[in-house]
């Protein structure tokens, strides 16, 4: 019982990271209807950003840069490719961020070499006992960030003009537009906050309590499994993206422990694809209707 | 989601003999190409040739993919997990136990080689489930899953795969008594024919017979069918076509083209190594190298595909090659340009491109030129 109490502590710690990734795709994808691709390398964008600078401004100064630097990524991709694409669909759009995401990735894994850095702050690698189980602080951490986060998207999402703005948009881009909604900043703001997110991730996921694997190639593959995360939950939902992000966690941590390590990765992806067998949209996506 | 040959439809007489006089031409091109391809051993280096052969196992893989994105409109990134199901079939199946330490049939190679391609064709058809319920991006994701099965796959069942550290020998292909190893004693015009020579002229075959079936494929029943399903499934079945019956044969054949590209990888590779991690021989960066070629070539076009594999697969070969000689990317370690780097680089940007400014692919280029030769054919056909 301890074990799976651990496990599951564990496992929604990882989840809330996971949750955060796939809240930026969701966004991303309820805005523009846009499949990022480059989720991945605005991650391992963050993380070596955090890597580079470390050394001159502190790991708060330094995390600040990485969260900063992969929001303005995701913005820069955004304006400077997607926005030019205007009669392109979506899916050719995704592809795209296929050829976006080889280029940052490829680079960037050039650029860290054969070195793994960790990015976790001095909490990381010094689990705690808690009525005996063992957690890990970077964990916690981490579901106090997603929580304070996530909280702060909805009811921003609920409230402010941009959150309404982009539910308008989402809903129904030409009337949206028609009520003098600006598609562009709309549009912007969302790869800005998405990037955003992806670099709050990256500080949890490159360290010794996550992973276990400094900032590599490694963690652009962990990031992927977001993608379940997200596709769990239904595309189009905010909600579904954090209870995705969880059950990814917690599908990660309970196969590891209770099948095998290696099968913890294919875990993740059989729950997605029996999941999306049974609804096709995810948990929470809005259903696709064909009208003949 | 792509773009398909629509070609200009031609009226009048005079149009029509050139339309029938470019397809002469068209023929004759291949032709020529063909017979440059079957003499080029005699000439080239075995380093290049292996080259060759690399880009002919991308060709075939891309031509199996083209059919299923651009033709049938199902977006895939399983390509890589069925290359590896290809290569494995065709290994337990031809080749030997290594003293009882992996499962070896010991089979004929060349109905082990068949065998891998409907093993594969079958797998393909068992996701079609999964595949004929989802669409687009959905789709894509899904199917990245089986990467990730395969993945699994390759690290714990050891027996068939031999494991991720050690790998295992594939038995060499084997046609007509002739084995496709470096045993040497043919001799063509003073050219000893070895491994590299006869591996050649064998994926040269494999490539000309994928080529050939899948422009068959396009353009009969099967690909009127795909391309119907791909442009409105409503109005498809409206029309009396069974969509899940034509998605998952779409499926089926794409992954049998997978299948035979992935036993023409372990043949290149000479062993039969599953990776250790995403990223390898049958990762994702595989999958997404293969949709490169696809996307380059341009969406559903079978030459495309051809085109694509020589960027994506060969760029990486001949930079390789030629930086020996001309010191560039010849950097090794950290932090250096290597031409793999640099290949993929290249088609990382390339994919961008052909996104932004030419949705169509090199095959729309293509079309473009050949179409306005036909063109100025036309019109001196009119002013004479």
């Amino acid at each position: 019982m301890d074990t799976f109490l651990q496990l599951a502590v564990n496992g929604l710690g990882k989840g809330a990271v996971y949750a955060l990734l796939a809240l930026g795709f969701v966004i991303i994808f309820k805005a523009t209807e846009v499949i990022n691709f480059a989720h991945g390398s605005l991650v391992l964008f963050g993380g070596y950003l955090v890597v580079v600078t470390r050394e001159a401004l502190g790991w708060l100064g330094a995390s600040l840069v990485g969260i900063a630097g992969a929001g303005l990524l995701a913005l820069v991709i955004e304006r400077l490719l997607l926005s030019r694409t205007k009669l392109a669909d979506p899916n050719s759009l995704a592809l795209l961020t296929i050829g976006v995401d080889v280029i940052v990735v490829e680079e960037l894994v050039r650029r860290l070499g054969v070195g793994v850095p960790f990015v976790g702050e001095a909490w990381d690698a010094k689990p705690i006992q808690v009525g005996g189980i063992t957690l890990f602080r970077t964990h916690l951490v981490a579901m106090a960030v997603a929580a304070v986060l996530i909280t702060a998207f909805y009811l921003a999402f609920k409230f402010s003009s941009w959150g309404i703005a982009m539910r308008a948009q989402a809903e129904n881009r030409e009337a949206a537009a028609l009520m003098g909604i600006r598609s562009r900043q709309v549009t912007a703001t969302a790869w800005l906050v998405a990037g955003m997110l992806a670099g709050v991730a990256v500080l949890f996921l490159a360290t010794q309590d996550f992973s276990g694997a400094g900032l590599s190639r490694g963690t652009h593959a962990i990031a992927l499994a977001a993608f379940p995360a997200a596709i769990l939950g239904g595309l189009d939902s905010t909600a579904g993206a954090v209870v995705g992000g969880l059950i990814v966690g917690l599908v990660e941590a309970l196969s590891a422990q209770y099948i095998s390590f290696d099968f913890s990765k294919s875990a993740v992806f059989l729950v997605m694809l029996l999941v999306l067998v049974i609804r096709p949209s995810g948990l929470f996506g809005t259903r696709e209707i064909t009208r003949v | 989601m792509s773009e398909l040959a629509t070609r200009a439809t031609v009226t009048g007489a005079p149009a029509k003999a050139g339309a029938r006089s470019l397809r002469w031409l068209r023929l004759l091109a291949w032709l020529a190409l063909l017979a440059v391809l079957l003499v080029l051993p005699l000439y080239l280096h075995s380093e290049w040739l292996k080259a060759g052969q690399w880009m002919m196992t991308g060709a075939v893989g891309a031509i199996g993919l083209t059919m299923l994105v651009g033709q049938a409109g199902q977006l895939s990134l399983a390509h890589a997990f069925f290359l590896l199901m290809g290569g494995t079939t065709y290994t337990v199946l031809a080749s030997g136990t290594e003293d009882g330490r992996v499962i070896g049939f010991g089979l004929n190679p060349v109905f082990s080689m068949f065998a891998a391609i409907v093993v594969t064709a079958l797998l393909g058809l068992a996701f079609a489930p999964v595949a004929g319920r989802l669409r687009g991006i959905y789709l894509g994701v899904a199917s990245l899953s089986l990467v990730f099965i395969g993945l699994y796959f390759g690290q714990s069942a050891v027996r068939l795969t031999g494991g991720t550290s050690t790998g295992r020998t594939p038995a060499p292909f084997e046609l007509f008594g002739i084995t496709f190893d470096n045993s040497s004693g043919l001799v063509v015009l003073g050219v000893p024919f070895r491994q590299a020579e006869k591996m050649w002229y064998l994926y040269l075959l494999l490539t000309v017979i994928a080529f050939v079936l899948a422009r068959g494929a396009v353009r009969s029943r099967a690909g009127r069918a795909w391309r119907a399903v791909r442009d409105h499934e409503a109005s498809a079945a409206a029309m009396g076509v069974s969509v899940a019956r034509t998605k998952a044969g779409a499926f089926a054949v794409s992954s049998g083209y997978a299948g035979l590209a992935g036993v023409m990888t372990v043949l290149w590779f000479d062993i039969l190594k599953p990776d250790e991690n995403e990223f390898g021989t049958y990762g994702i960066n595989v999958s997404i190298a293969y949709l490169a070629m696809v996307i380059i070539g341009g969406l559903g076009s079978i030459g495309g595909a051809l085109l694509g594999a020589l960027i994506v697969f060969g760029l990486p070969q001949v930079l390789s090659l030629y930086s020996t000689q001309l010191g560039i990317f010849t950097g090794r370690g950290e932090g250096a340009f290597t031409p793999i780097l640099v290949g993929t680089l290249v088609y990382g940007a390339a994919i961008i491109l052909v996104v932004l400014f030419e949705p169509g692919g090199l095959a729309a280029i293509g079309r473009r030129i050949t179409g306005s030769l036909h063109r100025e054919r036309q019109k001196e056909g009119t002013s004479r």
